[in-house]
């Protein structure tokens, strides 16, 4: 219990002491987790509306296999991932091995199955009538597609939300593709899987408590958003 | 060649077939009601005229070009009508961008937008509540959305299922005055469906009686009420009486119709032989205790079976032997005192007494 106590105290020191390294790596936390998440809804909100709107063979088999990857663990992909990216790896010759790069693409991959999915089933809720008046008010098929989007903007930054909160505690797959580098690819997790290993349980502690108070002050802002 | 012209159109669902062999053809600036029990396929012929869904079989033709086959046409031709679905689904957004959607989507300049989008919530009368949002609105106000909605594109095609269908009496008076309106502002061609006789008798200028997926009558509203074709039609436009029977003479256009136990007289030319039904409006016979007054030919002394009421009217059913119902006055219900077992006359005169050949 005196831990907690003693984490909290160092918790409270490292962030009003402004401390350098702490700093560091919460931004670069913050900084790969955004940047994860805002690749990953670029790429599949798109591709959740054109699994929605399309009829092809096996769109329901497609959509029970998204839904099974939203478990995937994080050590999965990071192997996935090692494979691709390591040096006698397809993708090898890039050496992107290490370096934050690689986990921007491994977080990308983790959260991928659950913007596709959530974004498949907020637009399921939207009633078909939406579909038939916005058609029947001369929108064309893009323009129909944007009003979905926009019937169903608050169940997709949930999505977001979600996407965000899966790549920003992830510890798994950031150790295995970024290797924990200081100054380099350390982001919080892997400091205090670190940190712990070495009985360093205050600065965990501390480190553990920024990482939920980042989290909270992104949910804020962005259900903020979502209130508008 | 007519504004619309719909030919030999079919459609399925799966196994079930929803439309078989419709051909309809519409002029321009006209208003045509197809009215019907529900499910008889009314909102899918819509549906299928707006150029919602792809049809089975068959043409629709708009300005003698047929639309059915290509996508670029379809849009094209989607954005010179407007279509207003039975329960109208307004977007989570505010009054003002609600209507300005249409606009938008065929590339309106703002200002302009700006301009239609006030003048229409104006004579809809919703001009307070643009900045609202339309979810938050009674379902009367968010008819009214919809109908400013597609109305502000001024589209040569106006489609409406069931416009009054969810609203009180006074709120759909005023939406069919607007509708109304409509047509004469902007010479419009509009087609509505509606399983409300009446609405169909006041709009319309042709009406389309449409019964299991087939029309079964095409004519203005005389020709329907007045004049059925059909069984079917003649039943759906509240032709009560119908009495099965055979023309055993003919003279001078003057029929006699043998109903079995009873003699009908009427004016048809219909050949001797004819099997026929004999149909008779509710409101064209006339309950009388004597048979003094009565210059009707026709005129038969009953007995008072059922009495309902019906608001200011009651529907009298009279037993002469075969059954006829009358629509009498609350007030006449008073002054003849009828009463189950009343002796009365039940007389209509023979030339509201209409002929449907028996098929």
């Amino acid at each position: 219990m005196t831990e907690i106590w003693r984490g909290f105290i160092k918790a409270i020191e490292l962030i009003v002491s402004l401390d350098a390294e702490v700093l560091e790596i919460a931004g670069r936390t913050l900084r790969i987790s955004l940047t994860s998440t805002l690749l990953a809804s670029i790429i599949c909100i798109p591709l959740g509306s054109l699994i929605h709107f399309r009829n092809f063979f096996g769109k329901r088999m497609l959509i029970n296999i998204i839904q099974t990857l939203f478990s995937i663990p994080t050590v999965i992909v990071g192997l996935f991932v090692f494979v691709l990216f390591s040096r006698a790896g397809v993708l090898g010759d890039l050496g992107l091995m290490f370096t934050p790069t690689t986990m921007v693409i491994a977080q990308v991959i983790l959260i991928s199955p659950i913007l596709i999915g959530l974004t498949i089933s907020a637009f399921s809720a939207i009633d078909k009538a939406i579909v038939d008046t916005a058609i029947s008010l001369g929108a064309n098929g893009f323009q129909t597609a944007l009003v979905v989007l926009r019937e169903s903007r608050y169940a997709i930054l949930s999505a977001v939300i979600m996407g965000f909160g899966r790549a920003i505690s992830e510890l798994g797959a950031a150790m295995m593709v970024g290797g924990n580098i200081r100054g380099f690819t350390r982001i919080i997790t892997t400091a205090i899987s670190l940190e712990t290993a070495k009985g360093q349980l205050e600065l965990s502690i501390a480190l553990g408590m920024i990482l939920l108070s980042l989290a909270l002050v992104i949910n804020i802002i962005l259900n903020r958003l979502q209130q508008r | 060649m007519s504004f619309i012209q719909v030919v030999g159109l079919n459609h399925s669902y799966g196994e079930r077939i929803i439309l078989e062999d419709i051909n309809l053809k519409i002029h321009e600036g006209s208003t045509f009601a197809l009215i019907g029990p529900t499910g008889a396929g009314k909102t899918t012929l819509l549906r299928l005229i707006g150029l919602l869904e792809k049809l089975g079989s068959g043409k629709i033709y708009y300005n003698g070009t047929d639309v059915t086959k290509s996508n670029d046409l379809r849009l094209k031709v989607r954005r010179r009508i407007a279509f207003v679905l039975q329960k109208p689904q307004v977007f989570n957004l505010s009054v003002y961008d609600n209507v300005a959607c249409g606009l938008r989507w065929r590339g309106v300049k703002k200002g302009k937008i700006d301009e239609k989008v006030h003048h229409i919530l104006e004579m809809v009368g919703l001009e307070s509540y643009k900045k609202k949002n339309a979810r938050t609105l009674s379902g009367g106000e968010a008819q009214r959305v919809a109908l400013a909605r597609a109305m502000v594109v001024e589209p040569e095609v106006l489609l409406l299922d069931e416009p009054t269908a969810n609203l009180d009496p006074n709120t759909a008076a005023k939406v069919e005055q607007l509708i109304s309106y409509v047509v004469e502002q902007n010479h419009t061609t509009i087609i509505m469906s509606t399983h409300d006789m009446s609405q169909g008798q006041q709009l319309a200028d042709r009406i389309g009686v449409i019964i299991n997926g087939k029309i079964v009558q095409v004519g203005d509203a005389k020709q329907i009420f007045r004049l059925p074709e059909h069984k079917e039609v003649a039943n759906f436009v509240g032709m009560q009486n119908m009495i099965g029977g055979r023309v055993c003479q003919n003279s001078k256009g003057v029929a006699v119709v043998d109903i079995g136990n009873s003699l009908i007289e009427t004016v048809s030319d219909s050949p001797v032989g004819q099997e026929v039904y004999v149909g008779i409006r509710p409101e064209d016979i006339t309950i009388a205790l004597s048979n003094h007054k009565s210059s009707a030919r026709n005129c038969f002394f009953g007995k008072v079976s059922q009495v309902t009421s019906q608001g200011p009217v009651s529907q009298v059913e009279v037993d002469c032997g075969f059954l006829l119902v009358a629509l009498v006055t609350n007030l006449s219900l008073e002054d003849l005192d009828l009463r189950i077992g009343k002796e009365v006359y039940a007389s209509f005169k023979a030339t509201r007494v209409h002929l449907i050949k028996r098929r």
